[in-house]
Formats: structure tokens, C-alpha cells, sequence
């Protein structure tokens, strides 16, 4: 890339420029001895990139995430050397995980300091290799700019992912001559073969249940009117994993919502009843199929998916179309014929009929008591359809799964794979920067302990961003398995504290109000949706509020538990 | 079921690493890895050796088609390919058993490449297969040490690991 008409800069500056020349417009990141040229350089361009600064990388990091996730942009996160890396770390698995797009970048001592253990020295590379897609360790500054590209295009390409930069300090303040390029095209996607495409074709019009299951591959890729179209025309129902949760509107009457360990009753039961099950960007995850020796046994099974080791990997599948989603889904569509399927019909009807049986007997039990399904109501009813849910993990964020009114795709951002706790305040600053737009997140005490330092970044920023804080008192899920799998053993999970997360927020600078029951949670929901800025609502719940419909670890279909007296 | 990939890589820092910690992560076995770097030197070859079953052999196939150093990954067929092995041994040398062990080196047509009056030194090619007979045949005339380099393998005829 570099000739005689390069501009002479320091690898700092080339940092800069070139993050700029690949359209990144925010960075979140914390300072430290190695990036201090890197830091200098962003300081001057600070009219063309915006950096947020958060209170530790972690939260910086899940920022990242939560910005790629609701623009499906590449998050951009730096950090120092030592320390500042390994801050890094659940961040970018997390990313992963979820394959969520993003380039973490680090500075390292000087490159004639590598390897003598010098202050701050950690091999950043060594410890990513398995969490990241790619990771690259600069020794030359010519090649800075072209290994920054790179990294830009292995995260947006096929199944994204987290890459990672490490810069040496000397490598920073080097200078060659810099040319500004493009920013990077993802590379070519493998297409499926046209045969394979006709067998499917072939499957579909032997089945008489079909099911379509999407998962995060499929979520925010442009793919819900394709889907819709195709549900439509072969008579099939539609659920999702986790991570394809806001990919399909709620409203969708043949959407049945998230299936596996605690997904809704009608999609985890007609994924067991259906003949053919379509997966679309899954992975089979543990979480979502239950025990896999006795998955869908009776259907067969076809997986769409981009990456050719997903195929078979977790679920012995009948057919395997690797290669382009959309391009697959599309040339499905166009080949098959028209289908009806009144029986499969009524059985989803039957399906959706018991789910509401069993949600309004749950309902009638707790009579006026502040149920998290209350919660959620009230949310989807202030809510629009532009406002960002993030979550934290735990049953806060199941219930979340089960019971908010997802209205369009890329609007939540939880962490799936990994389940991060710690991971939402972070990635809910991130979203709201993103998008601009509201951004609840919903938590729970366990799990905003983690990373509530960033409280500090929500009020800096002024980022309107509403914290819904389930509070029981206890870590709820792990509870939650104690109660059902041990015996009441309540090891560890009873949070004897004494902290007071209104006067908290009011420390940090933020207004807080607490909701005990549902009426005082929509006076304070309101207000919060109104305020420009954040807003926390100590939300205080029974800890005996279970997630169900429960399927146990191992267990399968069969097993699942649907209330708990 | 013992398989050999040849895998087709960039000669660049740490892709060993990925390559092996590949293997380590998925929990995956292998058997005998080696790497040297090819006609061009921008580019090696690594022979990994392993025993698994067929769905074992295709993730671990298609996990390393992953990996963004990786530039080619291939499956080679015992049958329409070529194996071999180098052995260094070193085996004590008595008279009691001294005239036993030429004699096996001279049927396994291996080479005493260094020779005292307490030990010696015996260089083996060929099939993994015949590599251990040769061990097996050595082991009670008392081995000191000993090194394999793992398999390396071609394709037969025209097939290449295209570049």
C-alpha cells in the first residue's frame, strides 16, 4: 500500500486515520502508558471520531459489543498494555460467543522490551487466540494500516467475530508514509450448491410440520421479510434461539417465540412436534435443544449456515446448505410450491392455547403482586419500537427473553453465548450511543454488582439510558437450580447486603426512584422514559419469582417444568 | 480411526500455535503434528496425524478452514498417498546384543549413524507402522532414548495441496 505519494505519519496517527477511513465514527476505550500517542492522536482528530470513556475496558468493551449489536457496525475498543488487555477479555469472548463484529485494540511495551516481562507486559495475542477470530501482534509499522484493514474485514466477514490488534509503543511512534484506502468489503460468502437447494425444496415438500428455527446468524441481517415470506408460502411456524430474539416482531402470528431451556411453551413444543425443522444461523446450542440424544428424533432436519463447521457440529442434520443464508433462503423460496398444512395448523393453535393457560394460571396466582411479567407489560406498553433492551444475565434476562414485545430487528443486545454477567450497563451505553435512541436495560442486583461503575459513564455521557434493577436480594437463577436440583441448599446465593441502589444512583449523579408494587413501577417507568438522561428504578421483587417454563439441564421436551408449588 | 490432514498455511508468527491450540480447545487428540516450510517460503506445511471418528475428522477439518492463516486443508486417503517417518533411536550396545541389532537394521533398512563402545545410534524411515515393529523390536535389547519426527505425507500422481 505504501508508495511515494504517501502522507509521512506515526503509527498513531495511521491508527487514527485509518480507523476513520474504515467509517468508524465512535471508539470506547481508557488510557494508559503504551496508547499515550494513540491517545494523543485521538485528542486531535476529536472533531472526526468520538471517544467514550468508560470507568474500566470491560465496560468499554461490552460498549463495543452493544454498539456493533444494535448497528451491526464493527465496535471499535482500546486499551493499554497489562492490565488494560486483560480488562479486555470477557469482552471480547463475549463478542465471540455471539459473534458480534468488533477490533479491540492495545498498545505493548516497546517491541525491544517484548518478551523481559516489563512493566505492564502481557502477551495480549497469546491469551486471545481462543476468543477472538483473529489477532494480530504489529512488528512494522509499513504494515500497521494494512493489518488494521484486515482485522476490519475478518470481523465483518461470514460469521463476525472479535479481532484484536496489539500494538507495540515503538510501533506507535514510527513513522512511514500512510495512502487512505476504502474501507473493506466483507469477503465473498460461499453459495450453496443448486443441489442441495433442490433437496431441500424436496424436504419441504414432504413435510406436513414444518418448523423454521432462526438464530443469531439470521437476526438483523435483513432476512425477517424473506423468512415471513417463506413461512407463508411453505405453511410453517417460526421460533428462535436466544440470540434470534428481535429478529421477528412478537406480533407475528407465526412467530412462537424462543425455544430451549426457558423458552415459551408453544416453540419448544412444536419444534419436538414438528416433521422438518429448518434451522437458520443456529448452532444447536445445549441451551436451546435440551438433551441432543433425543432432539427432534422423529424430524428431519436441514441447517442453513455461513459457517461450514456449524453443519452437524452439535445436532446430526440431514442436510447442511453452507454458504450464504440469504442467498439459500432465497433460492428456497423461489423453487418450492405453495403449501398448506391444516392439521399442523390446529396442533399450533392447541399449542398456543395451553401456553396462555399456563401463563394465566401463573398470572392468577400471584394476584396483585409485582410478577416480572407485570414488569414487562408495563414496559411494552410505554416502550416504542425503536427502544433498545439490553440485559444483564440471569432470570431478569429470561424474562426478558419471555416477555418483551420485540417490534423490529437489532433492539436487544444480551450476552447469549457466554452469559456475561456484568455485561449490561456497559453494552446499554454502547446501544444508546449507537442508536440514539432509548435504551432499557434491564437487570438484576447480582449482576449490576459487577460493572455498576459505569454509572459513571451513563451520567458523563448523559446517556438516556433507563436501568430497570430487579431486585430480590438473592442471585436468583443459581437460586433458582438450588431450589429445584439441590435441595434448598442456598449456597452462596442470599446477597446479605445493605446497599442502597437509590442513594447509589443519587452518589453517582443520576435520579432513582424505588417501585414496590406494579402501580408505583409505571409511575417511575414513565418518568424515567421521560427524563434526558439516566434514570435507575430499584425494582424490588420477590425472590421466589421463578423462571418457567423450565427445561432441566440434560433434560429434554418432556421434562419441562411449567410451574413450581 | 487414524487420519492424516495436510494443512496449506501462511508462514507467519504464531500460526502453529493456532493451529495446535486448535486442537487442544476442541479437545481433540493428536497423534503426531510436524511443520516445515514449503518451495515458497511464504508459505509451510503442516502434517497433523490423529485418531478419531468421522465427525471427529470433518470439525476438525472444518475448524482449521477457519482459521485465517490457513490456506488449504486436506484429508489424505491411505490408500492414494505416500507416509513416512523418521526414527532416531538409540539403543545400548553390548556384546551380547550387538550383532542382533545390525541385524534388524540391516532388514529394516536402517542406518547406525553414530556408534561408541556403550551405545548406538540408528536412523529409521518409513510407515509409522513399520516404525513401531522397529521399536518393538529394539525395546528388549534395551533402548536409552529416542525421537520420531512424525508422519509427513504427499498424495499419489498428479494431486496436489493446490496453492
Amino acid at each position: 500500500m505504501q508508495n511515494a505519494q504517501g502522507v509521512p505519519m506515526t503509527g498513531a496517527q495511521i491508527v487514527v486515520e485509518t480507523l476513520i477511513e474504515q467509517g468508524v465514527t465512535d471508539v470506547f476505550g481508557y488510557p494508559g502508558g503504551q496508547v499515550l500517542n494513540l491517545y494523543d492522536e485521538l485528542y486531535k482528530a476529536s472533531d472526526r471520531i468520538n471517544h467514550v470513556l468508560t470507568a474500566h475496558e470491560q465496560g468499554a468493551a461490552h460498549a463495543a459489543d452493544g454498539y456493533s449489536r444494535v448497528t451491526g457496525k464493527v465496535g471499535v475498543v482500546i486499551a493499554t498494555s497489562g492490565p488494560g488487555a486483560t480488562n479486555l477479555v470477557t469482552g471480547i469472548a463475549t463478542a465471540m460467543l455471539d459473534s458480534i463484529p468488533m477490533v479491540a485494540i492495545t498498545g505493548n511495551v516497546p517491541t525491544t522490551l517484548i518478551g523481559r516481562d516489563s512493566f505492564q507486559e502481557i502477551d495480549i495475542t497469546g491469551i486471545t487466540l481462543p476468543i477472538t477470530k483473529h489477532n494480530f501482534f504489529v512488528n512494522d509499522v509499513t504494515e500497521l494500516a494494512d493489518t488494521i484493514r484486515e482485522a476490519f474485514r475478518i470481523a465483518k466477514s461470514g460469521r463476525p467475530g472479535p479481532v484484536l490488534i496489539d500494538i507495540p509503543k515503538d510501533i506507535q511512534t514510527a513513522e512511514c508514509e500512510f495512502v487512505k484506502g476504502e474501507a473493506v468489503e466483507p469477503f465473498p460468502q460461499e453459495i450453496a450448491e443448486d443441489s442441495e437447494i433442490d433437496r431441500a425444496v424436496e424436504l419441504i415438500g414432504q413435510a406436513e410440520r414444518p418448523y423454521i428455527y432462526i438464530g443469531g446468524g439470521a437476526a438483523g441481517r435483513g432476512m425477517t421479510k424473506l423468512i415471513m415470506t417463506l413461512a407463508e408460502k411453505i405453511d410453517a411456524y417460526i421460533g428462535c434461539t436466544f440470540m434470534g430474539l428481535s429478529a421477528f416482531p412478537n406480533s407475528y402470528d407465526r412467530f412462537l417465540g424462543m425455544q430451549g431451556m426457558h423458552g415459551q411453551y408453544a416453540s419448544s413444543m412444536a419444534n419436538k412436534e414438528a416433521d422438518l425443522i429448518i434451522g437458520i444461523g443456529v448452532r444447536f446450542s445445549d441451551r436451546a435443544t435440551g438433551n441432543t440424544a433425543k432432539y427432534a428424533k422423529h424430524a428431519k432436519i436441514i441447517q442453513l449456515d455461513t459457517d461450514l463447521s456449524e453443519i452437524g457440529k452439535n445436532v446430526k442434520v440431514d442436510l447442511g446448505l453452507i454458504g450464504s443464508i440469504v442467498s439459500s433462503c432465497e433460492r428456497i423460496l423461489e423453487r418450492c410450491e405453495k403449501r398448506e398444512h391444516p392439521e399442523w395448523n390446529a396442533t399450533i393453535a392447541g399449542l398456543k392455547k395451553e401456553a396462555k393457560r399456563i401463563q394465566d394460571a401463573a398470572e392468577q396466582k400471584a394476584g396483585g403482586a409485582m410478577t416480572p411479567k407485570k414488569v414487562f407489560d408495563i414496559i411494552n406498553e410505554i416502550k416504542d419500537k425503536n427502544t433498545v433492551i439490553a440485559t444483564d444475565v440471569g432470570q431478569h434476562q429470561m424474562w426478558a427473553a419471555q416477555y418483551v414485545d420485540f417490534e423490529r430487528a437489532r433492539r436487544f443486545a444480551s450476552s447469549g453465548g457466554l452469559g456475561t454477567m456484568g455485561y449490561g450497563l456497559g453494552a446499554a451505553i454502547g446501544a444508546q450511543i449507537a442508536s440514539g435512541d432509548k435504551t432499557v436495560l434491564i437487570t438484576g442486583d447480582g449482576s449490576f454488582g459487577m460493572n455498576l461503575n459505569e454509572l459513571a459513564t451513563a451520567v458523563t455521557y448523559n446517556t438516556p439510558v433507563v436501568i430497570v434493577l430487579f431486585n430480590n436480594g438473592v442471585l436468583g437463577m443459581v437460586r433458582q437450580w438450588q431450589t429445584l436440583f439441590f435441595d434448598k441448599r442456598y449456597s452462596n446465593t442470599v446477597l446479605e447486603r445493605k446497599t442502597d441502589f437509590v442513594k447509589l444512583a443519587d452518589a453517582f449523579g443520576l435520579p432513582a426512584s424505588r417501585a414496590a408494587t406494579p402501580e408505583e413501577f409505571k409511575t417511575a417507568f414513565c418518568r424515567a422514559m421521560q427524563h434526558d438522561g439516566p434514570y435507575l428504578i430499584d425494582t424490588l421483587i420477590d425472590m421466589d419469582e421463578f423462571v418457567l417454563p423450565m427445561l432441566p439441564p440434560g433434560g429434554s421436551i418432556e421434562d419441562m417444568i411449567t410451574s413450581v408449588d | 480411526m487414524r487420519s492424516v490432514i495436510a494443512i496449506y498455511v501462511e508462514n507467519k508468527y504464531g500460526v502453529l500455535t493456532r493451529v495446535s491450540g486448535l486442537f487442544m480447545r476442541r479437545g481433540f487428540n493428536i497423534d503426531s503434528l510436524t511443520v516445515g516450510e514449503t518451495d515458497d517460503p511464504d508459505f509451510s506445511r503442516i502434517t497433523i496425524s490423529l485418531n478419531g471418528d468421522e465427525s471427529t475428522r470433518e470439525q476438525v477439518i472444518n475448524q482449521l478452514k477457519k482459521l485465517h492463516n490457513v490456506k488449504r486443508v486436506k484429508l489424505l486417503k491411505t490408500a492414494s498417498s505416500v507416509e513416512r517417518e523418521l526414527m532416531l533411536l538409540k539403543v545400548k550396545n553390548t556384546p551380547d546384543n550387538r550383532s542382533e541389532i545390525m541385524a534388524a537394521a540391516e532388514i529394516y533398512r536402517a542406518k547406525v549413524i553414530d556408534y561408541t563402545t556403550d551405545s548406538m545410534c540408528i536412523e529409521v524411515t518409513g510407515e509409522p507402522t513399520k516404525i513401531n515393529a522397529f521399536i518393538d523390536v529394539m525395546k528388549p535389547l534395551g533402548i536409552v532414548e529416542m525421537c520420531r519426527t512424525g508422519v509427513v505425507a504427499l498424495e499419489r500422481g498428479n494431486s496436489i495441496l493446490e496453492k
